[in-house]
């Protein structure tokens, strides 16, 4: 299967901008966010002229007409992750919310002094940080499945982990700094044997690679609207219909709730016990677009496209003296490279790669603890997504070329 | 490239002409900028009429930051404590030579911010320093 490329690029208006003249836009920051198909903008668009209301509740035709283009938004974003129902898919602000989500209701809920938590080392922040809290506000322990040197989990050590019982597996599905895939089935399977609960980081997966929650078996999954085509300001969190209902609600407020008096509320059934107040509504429509439009393309042809393409730029970069790039061998990764050149810090290298229209992201990406273990404060990262071309590669090259011959 | 990188920029990276740490000294600061992990630490010497004899620093960094520091480092040398006090954002610009957008800047300004902090003798360096 293979991807008309030029076609798709017409679908992107941001794609056909120059950074400055003459400097055409090569964008390969799409792992920080994506860009928007017209598609998604005009669904947005078409929401606020025609249809604009608030959700629930309301009797008019405008408020019936938000409600099911909100709650179509919820079966599209279902459908696309092979959720067994609708209901099982919490809007929520983005991925971190979600994580937070389940931080706050199920981990308060389950954990006490001394459970076990197994993270990975690769984890993006938001997948650290809200167990973090978590464990000094519970006394929570939290362990690490480590990183190889390769960028690969050491399921070795996962084994290990998994003797000493842990309540809960959360842990990345592709690293945003590495690019590694995850193992996600197999890591779930021995979770589940050992009677954890598990909850997957999908926020690049999702966007990527056909994503099957049921095929997984995953009891939670978070991802983000913003990183696959959609708008910023909506995000998932899939959860297994059970836990969901059992978990206590997040966010207090309107909406959430099934009845309220003075001194006490009945919380609404799911997904709604945990949307307090108005969501983001258009941002409901626009992401149902945006895997619309996924969908459309295939998402076994987004992420073979993307193999392409990691592939060439891996082959690529390894050809240029002094330049290094984290992580695994393309098979084993979705399209991100992260690299550093050396002798020239990573900001540095971003901005003349700028001045030639290349757009990647330096600093740690979220992802301090793992640049820690691999000795360096920075990267330069350059990611790739299905309106990306080979071309574009060649561009990142280039401009590599020059940032060398700059410093020297 | 020329008006972002100016070869001053990148000589003054790769071979700096202030790098170090003065022993003994009479003012010394650091910091860093948590967003990329630029760090500068400062040392100075005073002579008998509270003007610069000497000016050392240290860091790690992006060109701009390092390149930065050992140009302010040159320029204060001789001045005394309320003209270093009197350096503007405007000061460290024109020894670049360069125009930065906004995460740049901070790059740029983290050695003026450090001179400043220690030369007021604060406990830690705001932005409002090199506004």
């Amino acid at each position: 299967m293979s991807l008309d490329v030029a076609r798709i690029r017409q679908d992107f208006p941001v794609l056909g901008r120059e950074v400055r003249p003459n400097v055409p836009l090569v964008y390969l920051d799409s792992t920080a966010t994506s860009q928007k198909p017209v598609a998604v903008l005009a669904a947005m668009d078409d929401f606020y002229r025609h249809s604009n209301a608030n959700i629930h509740r309301g009797i008019h035709t405008l408020a019936e007409e938000a409600t099911a283009m909100y709650e179509k938004g919820r079966e599209q974003v279902a459908s696309f992750i092979h959720a067994p129902a609708a209901k099982q898919i919490v809007f929520t602000r983005n991925a971190s919310e979600s994580i937070n989500l389940v931080a706050y209701t199920w981990g308060r809920a389950n954990l006490k002094a001394g459970d076990e938590i197994v993270l990975t080392e690769m984890e993006h922040h938001s997948n650290l940080v809200p167990w973090q809290i978590l464990a000094a506000e519970r006394g929570v322990q939290l362990e690490f499945i480590p990183v190889t040197a390769d960028g690969l989990l050491d399921l070795e050590a996962y084994h290990k982990l998994l003797e000493g019982n842990p309540k809960l597996v959360a842990f990345v599905h592709m690293s945003n700094v590495l690019g590694t895939i995850t193992p996600a089935a197999e890591i779930i399977r021995l979770a589940h044997a050992a009677g954890a609960t598990t909850l997957v980081d999908g926020a690049q997966s999702v966007p990527h690679m056909p994503v099957d929650v049921q095929a997984l078996d995953a009891d939670f999954l978070a991802f983000s609207a913003h990183k696959m085509l959609g708008p910023s300001g909506i995000g998932v969190l899939y959860g297994k219909a059970e836990l969901l209902e059992s978990m206590p609600p997040f966010l207090g407020g309107g909406d959430m709730i099934k009845a309220v008096h003075l001194h006490s509320f009945t919380p609404n059934s799911i997904p709604h016990k945990f949307e307090a107040g108005t969501p983001a509504i258009a941002e409901a429509v626009g992401f149902g677009a945006a895997v619309e439009y996924l969908t459309g393309v295939g998402m076994d042809a987004v992420a073979a496209h993307e193999q392409k393409i990691i592939a060439y730029a891996l082959e690529r970069l390894a050809e240029i003296p002094g330049v290094r790039v984290l992580g695994p061998s393309a098979e084993e990764k979705g399209g991100v490279a992260a690299f550093i050149v050396e002798g020239v810090h990573p900001h540095d290298v971003a901005q003349i790669l700028d001045h030639y229209g290349v757009a990647v992201r330096a600093g740690h990406h979220c992802a301090q603890p793992l640049h820690e273990k691999f000795g360096i404060p920075a990267t330069a990262r350059a990611s790739f997504y299905l309106y990306n071309t080979l071309e574009e590669v060649d561009k990142l090259v280039a401009a590599i070329y020059q940032v060398k011959k700059i410093f020297g | 490239m020329d008006d972002l990188y100016r070869e001053v920029i990148i000589d003054r990276y790769k071979t700096p002409h202030f790098r170090g740490k003065l022993d003994p000294h009479d003012i010394a600061f650091e910091d860093d900028n948590p967003l990329c992990g630029d760090h500068i630490a400062i040392t100075l010497r005073l002579d008998g009429d509270n003007r610069i004899s000497a000016a050392a620093f240290e860091g790690h960094g992006c060109a701009i930051s390092q390149a930065s520091a050992d140009l302010l480092v040159e320029a204060i040398i001789g001045k005394s404590l309320d003209e270093v006090k009197a350096l503007t954002k405007q000061d460290v610009l024109d020894l670049l030579g360069i125009e930065l957008g906004p995460v740049r800047l901070k790059c740029a300004l983290l050695s003026l911010k450090v001179l400043k902090a220690g030369v007021y003798g604060l406990g830690e360096a705001s932005d409002e320093l090199v506004e």
